[in-house]
């Protein structure tokens, strides 16, 4: 398309506007560069101090200006963990129903249903999960779960210990719930994906509901889900709020039962950042968030170059 | 058991946890919102909207707490979305192919799902560290760059919608593209925009994380942009873990207020959005 236009104040015109959309196209860039720069500056004095073995050390003592973030990125890990080891399947469920199963009628109530609670501020899963949700999980789930999985040899140790309601286990929960919205859209849209002609050749060859999802739509769209997955868990791991209120922020950990309160990047941030004092602190603090951000990064790539994968390979099918 | 048996007994199965599984996702949405809704409604006071948030366990309001939010989701929206329909222009009708436009593009959909703490973070190391005080604009500066990324990826996705044929008409009159672009493509995906916008703010609105350590929070009346300043959700968080019954119920009516907010917001940008698709 051309510019068909001699007049020279039009020329003048097309030339500014077409620059000053190029220019906040790249500004954008500028945005993750910057915070990347940004970061690994702000938390150069704890890398110089604590190097490579930040990683791995679980000594995080403000007061003697030792810091390692093990307990963090540990917290980190195991409640979006778990949270994906509930929302996968629950997700998955939820994506079949609404794709497969679901009247035609209830198909977009549903689906709008589920995009709300997309929407709802993740401060409301948390405070409803501190003040709502864990004394229940406290007193009736988590003493389920002690004198019922944790008999199990070696995997038992995970559910041992005081049944507080806060800890490890209930962030992961209420992290689940938060991530399920998120995680059966993407899937639904990914398995809508599938030709209508592959399916139908699975029915017509008698192929029963379950089957036609298992062995057609499920192999064809594997890339697609898999991205989905990773776009709930990029969201799992940097979520804060949702985290912070019931995950108990304490910087020990010295038992491997999920019952234990701990701590995760986001919610020491959230917790500690504006009550440091000294230089080292913040440097230490913002070392984690510089983390956090890597993680979430590589995790949301991987994620991005799935979805774009299958939507080529969609593009070049049909 | 046969085979036909045992595949239809696998399936009868199968499609059973499937609907379990849409109860229990059901199940939680319920809880929440009812919970939301009991507590919420049951500490609202006329005086939450005319008084300031008080000193510890002491009665109150939200006043300063509602004003800030609205001025900072505001200012933060007018910012970042002409930044994003800029943007969002040039990867839709300019550099779409281009290694700019692509890798741009590639970016904003992390940058959409990057964790809204870190976002925080960064506005505390350029402005916030470096005027050497925390304030609103701050603030708003850290949700603006949140706006952004929303805004870019739904104008690119309603300028790509708008037909070809639509353009090539208006081209064919002689016009430059930039007056193409303003008024006939723009124009004619304003119901997407507007509704992009909206779901924006929605997700602004309820942002707790990136205010911390930015507009921090402020227990007076303030209008001033370089003081740090009170917002729902930082003053909700401070309110729900605190032990006083008095703060906790008020965080109840905030999370209501808030929910509300962000719910009505994403209905009006669905509603919006179909009616223009209807006509």
């Amino acid at each position: 398309m051309a510019d068909n236009s001699t007049k020279p104040s039009s020329k003048l015109g097309e030339w500014v506007f077409h620059n000053v959309t190029r220019l906040f196209a790249l500004l954008t860039l500028l945005i993750l560069v910057g915070i990347l720069v940004s970061l690994v500056h702000g938390a150069m004095p704890s890398i110089e101090k604590f190097g490579l073995a930040f990683l791995w050390s679980s000594g995080w003592n403000p007061p003697m200006d030792e810091f390692g973030g093990l307990v963090h990125i540990y917290g980190t890990l195991v409640t979006s963990l778990i949270a994906l080891a509930i929302a996968v399947p629950v997700s998955f469920g939820i994506a079949l129903f609404l794709t497969e199963l679901s009247p035609a009628w209830l198909r977009r109530p549903l689906g709008v249903a589920i995009e709300l609670l997309a929407g709802i501020p993740s401060i409301v899963y948390g405070m409803w999960g501190l003040l709502v949700f864990a004394p229940l999980f406290g007193q009736y789930i988590q003493p389920f779960l002690g004198a019922t999985l944790g008999h199990i040899p070696f995997l038992g140790r995970l559910f041992q210990g005081a049944p507080m309601g806060i800890g490890l286990l209930s962030a992961g929960v209420i992290l689940s719930i938060m991530i399920i919205p998120f995680i059966a859209s993407v899937m639904r849209d990914v398995f809508e994906v599938t030709p209508g002609i592959l399916k139908e050749s699975a029915y017509a060859v008698g192929a029963t509901t379950w089957e036609v999802v298992w062995n057609v739509v499920l192999p064809y769209t594997r890339v697609g889900v898999i991205g989905g997955i990773m776009l709930g868990l990029g969201r799992a791991l940097g979520e804060t709020m949702a985290v912070t209120f019931v995950i108990g922020n304490s910087d020990q950990l010295d038992t491997s039962s999920l019952y234990a309160a701990g701590n995760s990047i986001a919610s020491a941030l959230a917790n500690e950042f504006t009550e440091a004092v000294s230089p080292i602190h913040t440097a230490a603090l913002i070392e984690l968030g510089l983390i956090l951000f890597l993680i979430t990064f590589t995790v949301l790539v991987f994620s991005k170059l799935l979805l774009m994968r299958l939507a080529k390979q969609q593009g070049q099918r049909t | 058991m046969d085979l036909r048996r045992r595949r239809k007994f696998i399936n009868v199965f199968a499609l059973f946890m499937s609907m379990l599984a849409v109860s229990f996702g059901l199940f939680w949405l319920f809880w929440i919102l009812i919970d939301v809704f009991n507590l919420g409604v049951g500490a609202l006071r006329l005086s939450l909207f005319t008084q300031m948030t008080p000193p510890p366990g002491s009665e109150g309001g939200l006043l300063n707490a509602i004003v800030g939010s609205l001025i900072q989701v505001g200012l933060a929206t007018l910012i970042g979305t002409p930044f994003g329909v800029l943007a969002g222009v040039y990867l839709a009708e300019y550099g779409g192919h281009t290694w700019l436009g692509r890798t741009t593009l590639f970016i904003n959909d992390i940058l959409l799902s990057a964790p809204s703490i870190v976002v925080g973070l960064f506005i505390y190391a350029v402005y916030v560290a470096q005027v050497g005080h925390f304030s609103a604009l701050a603030g708003v500066f850290a949700l603006s760059l949140l706006v952004i990324p929303v805004v870019i990826r739904t104008t690119e996705n309603m300028l790509v919608l708008v037909p070809d044929s639509l353009r090539e008409a208006v081209f064919a009159l002689g016009t430059p593209k930039w007056k193409v672009i303003t008024k006939v493509t723009l124009r004619a995906s304003m119901a997407g925009i507007v509704t992009g916008i909206l779901l924006a703010v929605a997700r602004v609105s309820g942002e707790t994380a990136p205010l911390l350590f930015t507009a921090l929070s402020n227990q007076f009346w303030t209008l001033d942009l370089n003081k740090p300043m009170a917002t729902l959700p930082v003053t909700i968080f401070k309110f729900a873990m605190s032990p006083f019954a008095d703060w906790q119920r008020m965080a109840w009516a905030g999370v209501f207020l808030i929910t509300l907010g962000v719910l009505g917001l994403n209905i009006l940008a669905r509603v919006l959005f179909r009616q223009k698709h209807k006509q």
